[in-house]
């Protein structure tokens, strides 16, 4: 190889690198003062590309002078940015003080949300943007040939991290941010209006995202699958370099830049492996990320969001877990339509139950469940089709391939908490996705896997679902056994407090990876049972939308409750399966009906059912205490 | 008979020296206190000998084994129980639970998946509980009591693991003065009757004036003066540097309690 | 009473399901040092918290400077005019001395002098010297002096202050107590939470006893010094 084509390599990664630190740098600002992980910032990026291609061209009527053309890009960018201030005063106001998983999950409401709005705006079709004028052509550096536009786009990102840098130290605005980065409560007191201050960090946040957007439109063609594939982008870079830290997610684009740029000449179709290796390396020695700051693990002072002392079941619950299962079997008395709906229903029950293991009992907010869901299902599957194996050495594998993946990924993950963990574990599911999606030999890429079926005694829809009741039914009440054993009970402590647990002698580390090991394998096992349901499988039984989903399903059955999940999910199946056909804004429907759940309804089904329980105690003492009253007048 | 020997620890934080060959010795059955002004190094001397950090130099030894540089759980299995600053318990557990679980954690079962946690070491957590005076509040949530209550249920947790020497980073901190007198006087009955060590560092001067066996100065990190409480409360430089006026009448006035 | 600045009636406040506070009496004048007193629990931080507005107060009347502020969020509370001292310090510790105070920079009101950092530097000399070091490289008792300076830099009419020797060494706590002293000089008026008698006795004119959620007694120091059932009942000294 040659020295001039590596530098032109280098050049190129240096490109991507600038683009990835302007996306990134937004989405870390936001997170540092508001701590709220902005999952919409991906969307903020594709509505600056948007917003870009239909502005830019317009300009460029006028006149093709290169400063209309940046005119347009900075305008689409304070346009998003003053999307951004919708978004904060209309939501994120709202939820400063919730627990992180609703605010992760209000802004994936928004995510959805956008993604119909733009294609109703938009439609569907990809959309070219203009080339940007005097940037056309191409530059010779010794004899290879490099887009001018690669060049001025390596000189923006330093630009904007030095406008950063004198914005953070020397304005008044600036030094706020970075105080209410630390304590936000303190700032306030001191006579700073917290409200002018967050809603300017998103104005700033949205605008970096739209600017990394609308910079982009002389390379890629604006297109409603932005959002997603770049928002993990983002995160893998704000978790390498730190979150929260400016400088860090620089450094951090850097290195991934370099490393896809030289990466594809060794491994041309696994860059991926190698930026999750990158992530893995950094996270061991530095698991704050290259220049992140170490979360302060104050212990807890207000009860934990979550399980709290499981009980055992006490006449109402014993009589709903009876009728449940009464349902569960008399189902294929029904139409064929129920039982695929319930065989369905079950899955994804033992699905949000391993779940709410980790999140209600343990702490550990996974974004990324479908990961081990989709890889058991993928490890079940590939043995029938690829290795001929039959479905029950396949459905053993399953929950095998689910908790491989879990412990391997997982060894990671318990590395951190909080916030820090659940974008880990959504980098993650995100490169299991993307891995799965490319490897088309041997995954069938897009297209996915079709001939999972199950073995001809179980290949009757009402056996399969017997067979599918029998066993997750099973497992989740294995699983339930494990919360009031000592090691679920372990878990929560570490939850509680884990300076507390380690000073009584417990591993908490260990623990942590035990547990997610051990949810990993349970999805593994569900994701393997619905690859026969269904007879196929395809990469969306990995992807963010169904991890979502599970947390929905958590999230309405409550995540405080033991066996609110299996309700959850019951509901949301059955709420999915009927309005899905009849709608073509199902995203729209669902992102809303996430806010609204986190606005008006945090504690799920559960809570409202404890909620009722309480009101119709108050009314019961209220009355008794009438009738004594009554009874003692003359 | 020496419990606890620290020898020479060296700790440094960026440029900054937070502990400079700090060396002392514990007895069993003793209490010592380490007091000096904030940011003397006396947390950072703390977590050294608890494991928290890692030290640069030095060595720690208890009864003989050299712990330098292990981790907490790994400190605590050898027999080291501690208790925070803030009170660290397990706040989604009743009383009673937090002591079965650290009686679970130091019968080494958390890795049990189908026993009923709830069921075991019942007994045992009791009559910790009644050790501290807890017993009667047994199925409460600990989210639920008063402070003074709470740290209480953290010394029951620290001594579930049979400990032979205690850590209590500022014990009293964030309690009423009688609370403080009460807590200390029952953290050093358990301490003589059962030979167990106790390390405390300590803001309140009564505290530590009229419990302590004797009593470390730390001042930048390093060791101004050691003695009975007698002699560093006499200690010109100890009244300069920390107790100041108030603090050497405080001091004054805890001897005098304690001998009367 | 001589002018109050600030008027508390009937004051209630708490957490969650929790009742603290159950209808809190008090009154500053201008240009006194108070000493909110009480056991642990009573209810002291609790008070100032809600008086400050970082604590939703649930009845009753906050009365600053003639006008009534109970419900205001606290920014407004502050660029009124009445500065908060948190316990536990909650100095920005990434941010260097300068940009602290910097945080806490509000206008005088007319005709007042605005406190500056170089005036501040005149009163607590040590920070002087650590201008441009960052708040994480100080010690406790520098932390504690930069979070007054920090206050003062919004120039308040009243301050309201919340444990300030807790966990400091009794040199420090002097140390503190001069500070309470210069900002009386200056006209400033205290409210100072406190457990330390003889903290409390060394900066304050008069004193309030909070117990289990009310104000159970108030009188002047002296008064208090001389009353050992009233320390007894309620101080547990």
């Amino acid at each position: 190889m040659e020295w001039d084509f590596l530098l032109v390599q280098a050049l190129s990664g240096l490109a991507s690198a600038s683009s990835l630190f302007v996306m990134a740098s937004g989405l870390t600002i936001v997170f540092g003062v508001t701590r709220i992980v902005n999952f919409a910032h991906g969307s903020f990026y594709m509505l600056g590309a948007y917003v870009a291609v239909t502005i830019v061209p317009w300009l460029l009527e006028f006149d093709r002078s290169p400063w209309l053309f940046f005119a347009g890009v900075l305008a689409s960018a304070l346009a998003v940015g003053a999307l951004g201030v919708v978004m904060e005063v209309m939501l994120l106001r709202r939820i400063y003080r919730v627990p992180e998983l609703f605010q992760l999950l209000a802004t994936f409401g928004v995510v959805l949300i956008v993604q119909d709005l733009v294609l109703l705006a938009w439609g569907p079709v990809d959309i070219p943007g203009p080339r940007a004028p005097g940037l056309r052509h191409g530059v010779y550096i010794f004899d290879q040939r490099f887009p001018a536009y690669e060049l001025f786009l390596i000189f923006v990102g330093p630009a904007v991290l030095a406008l950063l840098w004198l914005l953070m130290r020397h304005t008044r605005f600036g030094v706020l941010i970075r105080a209410a980065t630390q304590d936000r409560e303190m700032v306030g007191a001191l006579g700073v209006n917290q409200a002018m201050l967050f809603t300017g960090t998103l104005f700033l946040g949205a605008a970096l995202a739209g600017l990394g957007g609308a910079l982009q439109i002389p390379r890629i063609s604006a297109n409603p699958q932005m959002d997603l594939s770049v928002i993990t982008d983002a995160f893998v870079v704000t978790v390498i370099g730190g979150m929260g830290s400016v400088p860090g997610a620089f450094l951090a684009a850097l290195l991934i830049g370099q490393l896809q740029a030289f990466g594809v000449l060794v491994f041309p179709k696994i860059t991926l492996v190698l930026v999750f290796l990158l992530m893995a390396a950094v996270l061991v020695v530095k698991p704050w990320g290259l220049l992140g700051k170490p979360e302060t693990a104050a212990g807890r002072t207000v009860l934990p969001e979550g399980i709290l002392d499981p009980r055992p079941l006490d006449l109402a619950g014993k009589v709903l877990a009876a009728l449940a299962l009464a349902a569960v079997l008399a189902l294929p008395l029904l139409d064929a339509y129920a039982v695929k709906v319930g065989t369905e229903v079950l899955v994804l029950a033992l699905a949000a139950f391993s779940l709410n293991f980790l999140v209600g009992n343990g702490g550990i907010v996974s974004f990324g469940h479908a990961a081990y869901f989709g890889l058991g299902a993928y490890g079940a599957g590939l043995l029938v089709t690829k290795a001929g194996l039959p479905m029950e050495p396949a459905l053993v594998a399953a929950p095998v391939a689910g908790g491989a993946f879990a412990a391997l990924f997982g060894f990671f993950v318990v590395r951190l908490s909080g916030i820090y963990l659940a974008m880990l574990t959504l980098a993650f599911a995100q490169i299991a996705y993307a891995v799965v999606f490319q490897w088309v030999e041997v995954t069938g890429g897009d297209n996915g896997l079709v001939g999972v079926w199950p073995s001809r005694w179980a290949a009757s829809r009402e056996v399969y679902h017997y067979l599918t009741a029998a066993v997750t039914v099973a497992a989740i009440i294995l699983l339930r056994r494990v919360i009031h054993a000592p090691f679920g009970a372990t878990l929560r402590a570490a939850r509680d407090s884990a300076p507390r647990a380690d000073a009584i002698g417990v591993d908490v580390r260990r623990h942590r990876w035990l547990g997610f090991t051990l949810a990993g394998a349970a999805a593994g096992l569900a994701g393997g049972l619905y690859a026969f349901s269904k007879g196929s499988i395809d990469p969306t039984l990995l992807g963010i939308p169904l991890s979502v989903d599970f947390l929905s399903m958590i999230l309405l059955g409550g995540i405080q409750s033991v066996l609110g999940a299996v309700a959850g999910a019951t509901v949301f199946h059955a709420v999915k399966d009927f309005f899905m056909p009849l709608t073509d804004h199902w995203r729209l429907f669902l992102g809303l009906s996430i806010i609204a759940m986190v606005l008006v309804f945090p504690r799920g089904l559960a809570g409202a059912w404890t909620e009722l329980q309480r009101f119709y105690a108050r009314v019961h003492r209220l009355f008794t205490a009438l009738r004594k009253w009554a009874e003692r007048q003359p | 008979m020496t419990l606890l020997a620290v020898d020479r620890l060296t700790k440094r934080f960026g440029g900054v020296l937070a502990a400079k060959d700090v060396s002392f010795a514990l007895n069993v059955g003793e209490m010592l206190a380490i007091i000096g002004p904030n940011g003397a190094g006396k947390s950072t001397t703390f977590n050294m000998v608890g494991g928290q950090l890692r030290p640069d130099g030095g060595r720690v030894t208890l009864a003989g084994q050299d712990v330098t540089g292990l981790p907490p759980r790994q400190v605590c299995r050898l027999g080291v129980g501690r208790t925070f600053q803030v009170a660290q318990t397990f706040l989604s557990f009743t009383v009673l639970g937090n002591v079965q679980m650290a009686l679970i954690a130091h019968h080494r079962q958390t890795r049990r998946l189908l026993a009923n946690a709830a069921a075991m070491h019942r007994e045992a957590a009791l009559a910790l509980l009644d050790r501290v005076g807890m017993a009667a509040q047994a199925a409460r949530p600990v989210g639920e009591l008063a402070y003074g209550d709470v740290k209480r249920v953290e010394l029951a947790i620290a001594l579930a693991a049979a400990p032979r020497l205690l850590l209590m980073d500022e014990p009293t901190a964030g309690m009423a003065p009688a609370e403080r007198a009460a807590l200390m006087a029952l953290v050093a009955g358990i301490a003589r009757q059962e030979g167990i060590g106790v390390l405390f560092t300590e803001h309140d001067m009564d505290a530590v004036f009229a419990h302590a066996d004797r009593i470390l100065v730390l001042v930048r990190g390093e060791i101004i003066a050691r003695g009975t409480p007698e002699e560093v409360r006499a200690d010109p430089e100890v009244q300069r540097v920390y107790l100041g006026h108030s603090g050497t009448r405080a001091a004054a006035r805890a001897r005098r309690a304690a001998d009367g | 009473m001589a002018d109050p600045v600030l008027q508390v009636a009937g004051l209630r406040a708490g957490y969650g399901l929790a009742e603290v506070l159950f209808g809190v009496e008090l009154h500053l004048s201008r240009g006194e040092v108070a000493a909110l007193m009480g056991r642990n629990g009573a209810g002291k931080s609790t008070t100032l918290k809600a008086i400050m507005g970082l604590l939703p107060p649930r009845g009753g009347s906050v009365r600053f400077a003639g006008e009534e502020i109970a419900g205001w969020a606290p920014f407004r509370i502050a660029r009124r005019g009445l500065g908060y001292v948190p316990e536990d310090r909650r100095v920005f510790t990434e941010l260097t001395v300068a940009e602290n105070l910097e945080v806490g920079r509000r206008p005088a009101p007319p005709g007042h002098p605005a406190w500056t950092p170089e005036r501040l530097f005149e009163v607590f000399p040590n920070l002087a010297e650590m201008r441009h070091r960052r708040a994480a490289a100080m010690s406790g008792g520098e932390q504690q002096m930069l979070t007054i300076a920090r206050t003062l830099m919004g120039n308040p009419e009243a301050v309201l202050l919340d444990e300030p020797s807790e966990g400091l060494a009794p040199v420090i706590v002097e140390l503190m107590a001069e500070a309470v002293l210069r900002m009386k000089q200056e006209g400033i008026a205290v409210l100072v939470s406190e457990q330390n008698l003889d903290f409390a006795a060394a900066v304050a004119d008069r004193a309030l006893i909070l117990e289990k959620g009310t104000v159970r007694w108030q009188g002047s120091i002296a008064a208090l010094e001389a009353d050992e059932d009233v320390r007894r009942a309620y101080l547990t000294v």
